[in-house]
């Protein structure tokens, strides 16, 4: 069920779209309103989900620290790893969001006879990971070709890095490749590796499925199917929901609608989803604090009004001990009744 | 409880049918219910201890009550659910943790294989991921739209009694020693997802013995073991004896003195057991050959917080005393012994729960004149700091050859190293005092040390088999270096870790022993006026 429900939701998109979509009339609803209501509950969603965030205070400044403090001046201290301020912070969590620098630490564990217990590095995870998200991002910013008029440099540049093997009419992306080979290498790694498919949800395979349903889409557009696309409408199209004046026209096939509808869907789903760790791994309190905890006051804006039990109570309790065993004491005792 | 024979144990976790040794297990972990067997649970609290929290100001530890984990009835309150997750909304909006940690995990399982009771036990819901998803999977059902609207296929579970025994169980085999936060891509910190089962399961009325007596003995008596004044006095006068006949020179602790400069705390253990009665002995000397101008206190007579384990309001209670003597006494600063999580509580918290500590003054060494900039604002400086400072300005009269009888390996206690980055004044220190000393495989220290298994109050032994198994990873990696360097020694800055890493190996790698950097500074320090008996055995071990 982990794996069937997914996939056949996927396919069920497939279906709605492709069968809607030839519909006369519903390529106003697929190409327009769905679109636009897919970004709104994007940017709304993703928006109400920081916002939700945000509003829960952080009590207390947590940092794991993975390497030296910040201690007595002859001590080096890693700035990296145990940042002592804010821009160490911000060098800290540029790498992890940037490079994945915690992914890189990983290690295999595993027991023999012995009981002897091996730890070896293993980076398979970074580097699925790595070319999963590097591609996705160049083909989200090669992507705003069409919704920009003129394109500019940039995404020019982009565009021609990524086509830069020159392969085949038209030109083969790179990303084309990669973010395949990514999806395909991270779900094969959830189904092999058994601790990671015990703890795998239908969650967790819904949007590999999704996002390999979109790649395959576009990539069949590109290569196979153009016949039914015609550009200059997509185009049009594009630039016309950007600029609020959308325009449909009558020769846009199927598959153009599929690959959008998918990608509406995956709009819609990310702010309700785990695919939320983009936003929330910015405001980790573990990565995102620096660990100066002693040098400056962080303030817990509920911090209880809570007492110790008091010294006076203490003494009240022990002072006969006390006196008797040359423990100073605020209170002496009492003078005895029969002195 | 009787241990189960090494030899069995050996052979169960690289053998025995678990996740971790090959065997795939066959029900989703949702349809698992936890059992409980004697042997594989920590004995509740009793009742009376748990009302005489109950009672006291700013803490509630409601629904006393006696039970049993084995009992199909744990007699929860009524309106159970309802307490339990008024208590989970509650709190993800107090803690931006807790929300960021329910929602962003992608269940990558990196975090898998980095726990020591996944290591040892193999069991699925040791995995850090599994261990949040238990809460996460009624977070998802009752506080997110998709699992409202998806229920299981969006990873969502009823909130059922089984789901209370299970978090019991598995709040209890973590210790908060953060190590898989190391490993998360999005720093996820089980610790916190622990802390916050525990405060739930307080709410009805569940928490154990042996977590709750230490922290009401710290409330009334000032420390965890519950010593009382005189006993404490008493206990440390002992140690002054010891260490009168071992070097002929008689040291004068002072307790409760006002006017002092600084005030010493430390974990009670240190006075209580051995082996931390060798790191007790420490601290007394190494203050007397500088002639430090400092006192103990009875009041404030704990350096650990077992508060840390219980809630967050509990953590301050305990916690405020130190400040709170610290200013009755008119001292200019605190000075703390070697603990783990009690450094936790110092680092990260104290300043945020109890300060500010605008009347004490930013520690300065009297013997050397360093100020003490990182604690700034605390004004609470870890004896390592101080000890390293004192050595790097040549105080301190060493002669390292006394611990020739020591082979040393390091061990970076769990909080010490990953909540606040005390690495490199330990090796310093060891650099200084000891000859022979390795480190171990390097997977296996620093931020990626392993923990006893044993902490966060699980260090009793009623579960002595689940210690000796969550502490496999750590004992295993002081048996490597044993049977290359013949190592010797396991030295830390832990009162939990020199209890139980004591069972630990004794249990592993019985060749080794366990001792406190304080103890080795110590012995090796030539004294003025001494009078040393022959100590190239064992140093401050040695019967006199």
């Amino acid at each position: 069920m982990k794996y069937t429900f997914p996939l056949a939701a996927v396919i069920a998109l497939v279906l709605i779209a492709w069968i809607g979509s030839s519909i006369p009339g519903m390529q106003y609803f697929f190409g327009v309103a769905i679109p636009y209501l897919a970004i709104v509950t994007f940017v709304g969603g993703f928006c109400y989900r920081v916002i939700q965030w945000a509003k829960s205070p952080v009590p207390f400044k947590i940092p794991t620290t993975c390497g030296q403090e910040k201690s007595l001046d002859w001590i080096k201290y890693d700035k990296l790893e145990a940042p002592a301020n804010n821009a160490q912070v911000v060098a800290r969590m540029f790498l992890e969001i940037c490079l994945f620098r915690s992914l890189w630490r990983n290690t295999k564990a595993e027991a023999h006879d012995g009981p002897k217990l091996t730890y070896e590095s293993s980076k398979w995870l970074w580097l699925f990971g790595i070319l999963f998200h590097y591609s996705f991002l160049v083909i989200v910013l090669r992507h705003m070709r069409l919704f920009l008029d003129p394109v500019p440099g940039l995404i020019q540049v982009i565009e021609y890095g990524d086509s830069i093997l020159q392969i085949g009419a038209p030109t083969m992306y790179l990303t084309n490749v990669t973010i395949l080979v990514g999806l395909i290498l991270l779900f094969t790694r959830r189904l092999s590796n058994r601790q990671v498919r015990y703890i795998s949800l239908a969650n967790d395979y819904f949007p590999l499925f999704l996002i390999f349903g979109i790649v395959v889409t576009g990539i069949l557009m590109r290569f196979f199917l153009r016949t039914d696309i015609d550009i200059v409408s997509i185009k049009r199209l594009a630039v016309g929901l950007v600029t609020l004046q959308p325009a449909i026209s009558a020769d846009i096939g199927s598959i153009f609608y599929i690959h959008l509808f998918l990608v509406s869907t995956l709009l819609v789903y990310f702010p309700f989803s785990k695919l939320m760790h983009m936003g929330g791994v910015f405001l980790s309190p573990t990565r995102a604090m620096a660990n100066d905890t002693r040098t400056k006051r962080h303030i817990n804006p509920w911090n209880p009004d809570i007492k110790p039990h008091s010294y006076a109570g203490y003494e009240d309790d022990f002072r006969e001990y006390m006196v008797e065993n040359g423990i100073p004491v605020e209170k002496e005792l009492p003078p005895k009744a029969d002195d | 409880m009787a241990v189960v024979n090494i030899d069995k144990l050996s052979k169960s976790v690289v053998k025995g049918p678990s996740l971790m040794t090959g065997s795939n297990p066959r029900k989703p972990w949702m349809e698992v219910p936890a059992v409980f067997k004697p042997g594989n649970f920590a004995y509740p609290a009793k009742v009376d201890i748990v009302k005489y929290l109950d009672s006291q100001s700013g803490l509630s530890f409601p629904n006393a009550r006696e039970w049993s984990p084995l009992d199909e009835d744990w007699k929860l309150p009524e309106n159970w659910k309802e307490i339990i997750l008024n208590g989970l909304k509650e709190r993800l909006e107090k803690f931006r943790s807790l929300k960021i940690f329910m929602d962003c995990c992608v269940r990558c399982g990196a975090c898998a294989d980095k726990c020591h009771f996944f290591l040892g036990t193999g069991d699925p819901k040791n995995m850090p991921v599994l261990r949040a998803e238990l809460l996460r999977s009624i977070y998802r059902n009752d506080f997110t739209l998709a699992g409202k609207l998806f229920g299981k296929m969006a990873g969502g579970r009823e909130l059922t009694i089984d789901v209370i025994k299970e978090w019991f169980m598995y709040a209890y085999q973590c210790t908060e020693c953060r190590r898989c936060s190391v490993f998360c891509p999005y720093g996820i910190d089980t610790a916190e997802v622990t802390i916050i089962l525990r405060e739930l399961l307080h709410l009805v009325g569940i928490g154990i013995n042996w977590i709750l007596e230490p922290v009401s003995n710290s409330n009334r008596t000032g420390n965890h073991m519950g010593l009382q004044p005189h006993t404490y006095k008493d206990n440390t006068e002992f140690l002054v004896d010891d260490i009168e006949s071992l070097t002929g020179v008689k040291v004068n602790p002072t307790f409760n003195r006002k006017g002092a400069e600084i005030l010493f705390i430390t974990p009670s253990a240190d006075v209580f057991a051995e082996p931390g009665l060798y790191t007790a002995m420490g601290y007394l000397i190494l203050f007397d050959a500088i002639g430090l101008d400092y006192t103990w206190s009875t009041y404030a007579s704990e350096g650990g917080n077992f508060g840390l384990f219980t809630s967050n309001e509990a953590m301050k209670k305990l916690n405020a005393k130190m400040y709170a003597e610290a200013k009755r006494l008119g001292v200019k600063y605190i000075l703390g012994g070697e603990c783990g999580h009690m450094w936790r509580v110092l680092h990260q918290y104290m300043n945020t729960m109890n300060g500010p500590a605008d009347f004490l003054e930013v520690p300065k060494s009297p013997i050397t004149g360093t100020v003490f900039d990182n604690a700034a604002s605390t004004r609470m400086i870890h004896i390592t700091e101080f000890t390293a400072d004192l050595i790097k300005n040549n105080k301190l009269n060493i002669d390292k050859s006394r611990n020739d009888y020591v082979r040393a390996t390091w061990h970076d206690s769990c909080n010490p190293a990953r909540a606040m980055g005390l690495l490199e004044e330990p090796r310093y220190v060891l650099d200084h005092v000891v000859n022979n000393w390795v480190e171990m495989p390097e997977n296996c220290i620093r931020e990626k040390t392993y923990c006893c298994g044993s902490g966060t109050g699980l260090n009793t032994d009623e579960i002595m088999e689940l210690r000796m198994r969550a502490g496999l990873p750590r004992a295993n990696s002081v048996k490597y270096v044993h049977d290359r360097h013949d190592v010797n020694h396991l030295a830390c800055v832990c009162a939990i870790d020199r209890a139980t890493l004591t069972s630990l190996m004794d249990y592993w790698v019985p060749e080794v022993k366990v001792c406190g950097l304080s103890e080795l500074v110590a012995n090796s320090l030539v004294l003025e006026g001494e009078n040393r008996q022959d100590l190239s055995e064992e140093g401050l071990r040695t019967m006199v």
